[in-house]
């Protein structure tokens, strides 16, 4: 039995993977929470598909890929806020603009290179892997960043996220948090692009956090809740993608869902299954 | 932080130090006037919602909104707080500008507007109306959890700190945030239509305060459809459609010839000579 946890464990690139994931899945998770009681699993879908163009530049010059995504995700998340401050267009609208847009220079982008198609492949669906100690690094510090930051304004991110209208009496920089808030969102969506991929990153952004959303009653709960998923999915989805052979993001993905479903059917109080019995 | 230095203390400050500087009073027509707007406009997506608008309130002063479904009582309050800006005109608070001021306003939303689904406790919502008195990184204190402590008290729903909000009754539900507002310590209270929709226990509550909030001087703002409970319990009312029909004492400004401005059709008059407001086949709820 712990041959068949440890025996991948052989592998260095195994445990560059694992402890990328583990650290990817608990960012996501942390963020996500505000992802979810925000409504902003849309804008971060659309983070992760706009970085593509910053990629594909950062790919002609030469550049570090994740920088150029990391440009290119921030760019679009205060262009997003730009168009719609002060109730200019709706954000869902804006969202659907500048995703789209990035999208399609993205690909315009990448058809003008001929060798990219496996680093797109990777792009698109993760190459956990293939993590360098560097990567490891970068993930790291990034994410330590971002978990720090929301530590630090849990009580303004609080009032924001729960009462604009008490943020602006308290004179709260709301406009200024709300950014901040879309940096923060697409720094950790850039960070989980080497484990999950620009296809699967909302779905490591909503379902750990809205599967503690049905387990807990108070946010620091459910951060810390939604923080276990993560971190049993990216673990359990690298060993189901080490043993059955399947793409580690989308393991990842999948047992992150099935944990929802588990919850969603069984939770005490507010599962499906116990309200059929209560009744 | 330049707002630091005037910050306003928690404690209300006599009067008399808001009103010596000579700046203040070349503004201030009313020696004791606190909160006052002058000709203020307000457009909503385009379309004036507010013209023109200019009354004083006195400091302590209970003042009633009234004015059909869309007349601009919203946006009034939400100018107030700083959530709309302003296109002309200015409001004084203290005789000082908006946004010179950081948390002597509290506003209670209405109920539609919370998302109950959220994950905060009961304690927790009213903590927030600390926050203004925190610094920006500081976590609460021991003196911030007792002033929590006795809001709830005195709502009436110490019992349920540790309660979701979603778990709550209406009128519970309402205490909650008439609690928070308490917990802001402010000079100035507004509340969007407290009195629908709860029941009758929870309109005295809220009623009980005011008269509390009175001894401590708070100006107090509540948006009503309740002409009766507008004559019978508040010192001013300020008639609103798009622009200022009348404000003074009840008695002068709810004449029928002012309320008929006001609400054109949607006013009935019963034949015992009471007025009342035909707004249940308008209300968007």
């Amino acid at each position: 039995m712990i041959d068949w946890f440890l025996a991948p464990l052989a592998y260095a690139f195994m445990q560059r993977g694992l402890l990328a994931s583990l650290m990817v899945g608990v960012l996501c998770a942390v963020v996500g929470c505000y992802v979810v009681l925000r409504s902003m699993a849309f804008m971060g879908d659309a983070l992760a598909h706009a970085i593509l163009p910053g990629v594909a530049i950062a790919y002609l010059l030469n550049g570090n890929l994740l920088i150029g995504a990391l440009a290119a995700a921030v760019i679009v998340a205060l262009a997003i806020g730009f168009f719609s401050r002060r109730g200019a267009l709706k954000e869902d609208t804006a969202i659907g603009i500048l995703f789209a847009a990035a999208l399609a220079l993205g690909v315009a982008l990448i058809s003008s290179i001929k060798t990219y198609a496996v680093d797109l492949t990777h792009i698109l669906f993760g190459n956990l892997l293939g993590v360098s100690a560097s990567d490891l690094w970068l993930t790291g510090i990034l994410g330590v960043i971002v978990l720090a930051t929301i530590a630090l304004l849990y009580q303004q991110f609080l009032v924001m996220s729960f009462d604009p209208v008490l943020a602006a009496t308290l004179r709260l920089p709301t406009e200024l948090l709300r950014n901040l808030m879309l940096v923060l969102l697409a720094l950790t969506v850039v960070v989980s692009l080497q484990t999950v991929g620009v296809g699967l990153v909302a779905a490591m952004l909503v379902t750990p956090g809205a599967t503690a959303y049905l387990l807990t009653r108070r946010l620091p709960a459910m951060m810390a809740a939604a923080a276990v998923v993560g971190a049993v999915s990216s673990l359990g989805g690298l060993y189901v993608s080490y043993y059955a052979n399947i793409a580690s993001g989308a393991a990842i993905v999948l047992t992150a869902s099935l944990i929802f479903l588990s919850v969603f059917l069984f939770a005490p109080q507010r599962g499906e299954v116990w309200k059929l019995f209560r009744r | 932080m330049k707002h630091a230095a005037n910050r306003t203390p928690s404690v209300l400050p006599p009067a008399k130090t808001l009103t010596t500087s000579a700046r203040i009073e070349s503004v201030a027509p009313l020696a004791e006037a606190r909160l006052e707007f002058d000709a203020v406009t307000v457009t909503y997506d385009g379309a004036p919602a507010l013209t023109e608008i200019s009354f004083q309130i006195p400091h302590g002063a209970r003042v009633a909104v009234i004015g059909p479904n869309g007349a601009g009582k919203s946006t009034l309050f939400k100018t107030l707080v700083g959530l709309l800006p302003l296109r002309r005109g200015r409001i004084l608070i203290h005789g000082l500008p908006l946004g010179s001021h950081l948390d002597c306003v509290a506003y209670v939303p209405q109920r539609e507007d919370v998302d109950w689904r959220f994950p905060v406790t009961v304690e927790d919502v009213v903590m927030m109306g600390r926050f203004g008195h925190l610094g920006w990184l500081k976590r609460p204190s021991v003196e911030d959890r007792a002033v929590v402590r006795r809001c709830l008290e005195q709502m009436g729903i110490g019992k349920l700190a540790k309660r979701s909000i979603g778990d709550l009754s209406g009128g519970q539900q309402q205490r909650v945030f008439l609690a928070r507002a308490l917990a802001q310590e402010p000079h100035i209270l507004i509340m969007d239509e407290p009195f629908t929709g709860v029941d009758i226990s929870t309109q005295d509550a809220t009623l009980g305060l005011l008269d509390d909030l009175r001894h401590q001087q708070v100006t107090v703002m509540i948006s009503t459809h309740d002409l009766h409970l507008a004559k019978e319990r508040f010192d001013q009312v300020a008639l609103l459609n798009h622009r200022l029909i009348a404000y003074g004492p009840p008695g002068q400004a709810l004449t029928p010839e002012n309320l008929s401005e006001a609400f054109g059709g949607r006013l009935l008059v019963l034949p015992n000579n009471q007025i009342v407001i035909d707004d249940c086949c308008h209300e968007s709820e």
